[in-house]
């Protein structure tokens, strides 16, 4: 514990400084995931609940591979099964690994009005504290990805960690680890993004990928998962990834300028209260009424 | 008047009977509460209040149900009050010269009946708010169950949450100035439900008329 607060950058609910901020020097981390090179083996759905100790929860069946339909309180992750119609009429997977993207510039942290219930590390991982959560679910309505889920027996928020009890000792999470096809990295930022970019230009000159690019969308400050994508101009086609993910403009307006205009005008009533009764005082004194019904009490 | 209420002093006029005081002070204790808690939510540097309160994770747990209290009780008073609230065109020209009202010269002031403009104000903003509060309460209540493609209802919940609770506090702080330290007696009238003749005549002119023109009482 006493080495979590110095790998402390961001603090949710938070009045006053991150006491650790800037203690540590730490590199960024980041998660790469190749969609084109996953096969859709699910290893990293049964590493997560291995590592996490997730129980096994009720599966659902919809005529597709797809595990559920979106991730739980207590399953973080969860590959997004597409049967992609290609322009030819040929059929192709697109296959996305989908959990927390844990974002530059996180929604659920600015939206958490709850002191330390999300925290952001130096090295870039956002991780929830449920001890310290109240369970408003800001974070759901703050988070431009769908990830934060409710748990409706404890009213705590649950996500993926990007294991960061095995990040803080030097290992990669318990996903990347299990990826049979080399589909997911792990490292620094810079490596990831370089690899990323590698494969990007590998898809798009030799093989039939024109499209193929990288996402690290830019609107949350870039994610700490990074995608390779088939086709980077639509990112929408894998499970609703959305092009331009950014916080929604209406928890900016309201934990931005609404918030400073109405401590503003709170303060300001307040003070603006108390000048008017030295100014004016009250309307009548109180000498000057005479309420017999006053002078009869003792 | 009220039947079932206890013998008003002499010289004195009931203007709160029993019903209508027990509703506002369960509506002023509950409004208090959500306060309270809503500005722990409101800003880390008030986020102490939910912690005297028995804890965030309580706090946020009982937010919405006293939000139900004080929903009902608006709307009780609602019931008893809203025929009396009525804005009409003597309450224009109360605005007209407000100047007059914030500057204690009441006697420029065109003559108010049971309740003056600002009065009404008070009222009809905090019906308003209390519906705009609950609608955006209930999404925020359980944001877990709104579905994704419903997002945007949470999106507006959040702002309309927060503009109209903002709203109430302004409203707020001017009805305990008005009613605390501005005009003496008016406390006491939500307390014991009566006020002085006196009082009526200083700041109800058009009630006094009113009151003192049908009373049955042979002398004040």
């Amino acid at each position: 514990m006493s080495q979590a607060t110095l790998r402390v950058q961001k603090i949710s609910g938070h009045a006053g400084s991150v006491p650790g901020e800037g203690a540590q020097r730490e590199y960024t981390v980041c998660k790469l995931i190749d969609t084109t090179t996953c096969i859709g083996c699910k290893a990293c759905e049964v590493a997560c609940m291995e590592w996490n100790d997730l129980p096994f929860g009720e599966t659902s069946f919809d005529n597709t591979y797809q595990t559920m339909p979106e991730t739980r309180w207590n399953y973080w992750n969860l590959i997004l099964f597409n049967e992609h119609e290609k322009e030819d009429g040929s059929l192709m997977w697109l296959m996305r690994k989908n959990q927390c993207m844990h974002c530059a510039d996180p929604g659920c942290l600015a939206a958490c009005p709850a002191d330390g219930a999300i925290l952001q590390y130096t090295n870039g991982i956002v991780d929830f504290q449920q001890a310290n959560c109240i369970g408003c679910g800001y974070c759901i309505t703050g988070c431009p990805f769908d990830i934060p889920k409710m748990n409706p027996k404890t009213n705590r928020v649950f996500k993926c960690t990007l294991c960061s009890d095995r990040v803080s000792e030097g290992l990669e999470p318990a996903c990347i680890k299990s990826c049979p096809t080399g589909c997911l990295h792990f490292g620094s930022k810079e490596d990831m993004l370089k690899l990323a970019n590698d494969r990007a230009t590998q898809l798009r000159e030799h093989y039939d990928f024109p499209q193929a690019g990288v996402y690290d969308p830019a609107g949350v400050g870039g994610t700490g998962v990074v995608y390779v994508l088939h086709d980077a101009s639509k990112p929408e086609l894998y499970g609703g990834l959305p092009a331009d993910p950014h916080i929604p403009w209406s928890v900016k307006l309201w934990k931005g300028p609404l918030k400073w205009l109405g401590n503003a005008a709170m303060i300001g009533g307040l003070i603006g209260l108390a000048v008017h009764y030295l100014r004016f005082g009250p309307k009548e004194r109180e000498e000057t009424i005479k309420e017999p019904h006053e002078g009869a009490e003792p | 008047m009220n039947q079932a209420e206890h013998a008003v002093p002499p010289g004195r006029v009931l203007r709160y009977n029993y019903k209508e005081r027990l509703t506002h002070w369960i509506t002023a204790i509950s409004y208090i509460y959500l306060l309270m808690t809503g500005l722990a939510f409101w800003s880390p540097w008030l986020f102490w209040l939910a912690l005297i309160l028995g804890g965030g994770q309580i706090s946020r747990m009982l937010h919405p149900w006293i939000g139900l209290i004080f929903a009902v009780c608006v709307l009780i008073l609602f019931g008893m009050w809203a025929s009396q609230m009525r804005v009409d065109e003597n309450d224009k020209a109360w605005f007209k010269s407000v100047r007059y009202y914030v500057q204690n010269e009441d006697e420029q002031m065109p003559p108010a009946g049971r309740y003056n403009a600002g009065q009404k104000s008070l009222f009809w903003g905090f019906v308003v708010c209390m519906v705009l509060l609950v609608l955006s309460g209930l999404v925020l209540w359980f944001p877990e169950y709104i579905p994704w493609n419903l997002r945007s209802l949470r999106y507006i919940a959040v702002l309309v949450h927060a503009s109209s609770a903002l709203l109430t506090i302004g409203l707020f702080l001017i009805h305990v100035y008005m009613g605390v330290f501005a005009e003496r007696g008016a406390l006491g009238s939500m307390v014991h439900g009566d006020v002085s003749l006196h009082f009526v005549k200083r700041y109800h002119p058009g009630w006094y008329e009113e009151i003192t023109g049908q009373s049955t009482s042979p002398k004040k």
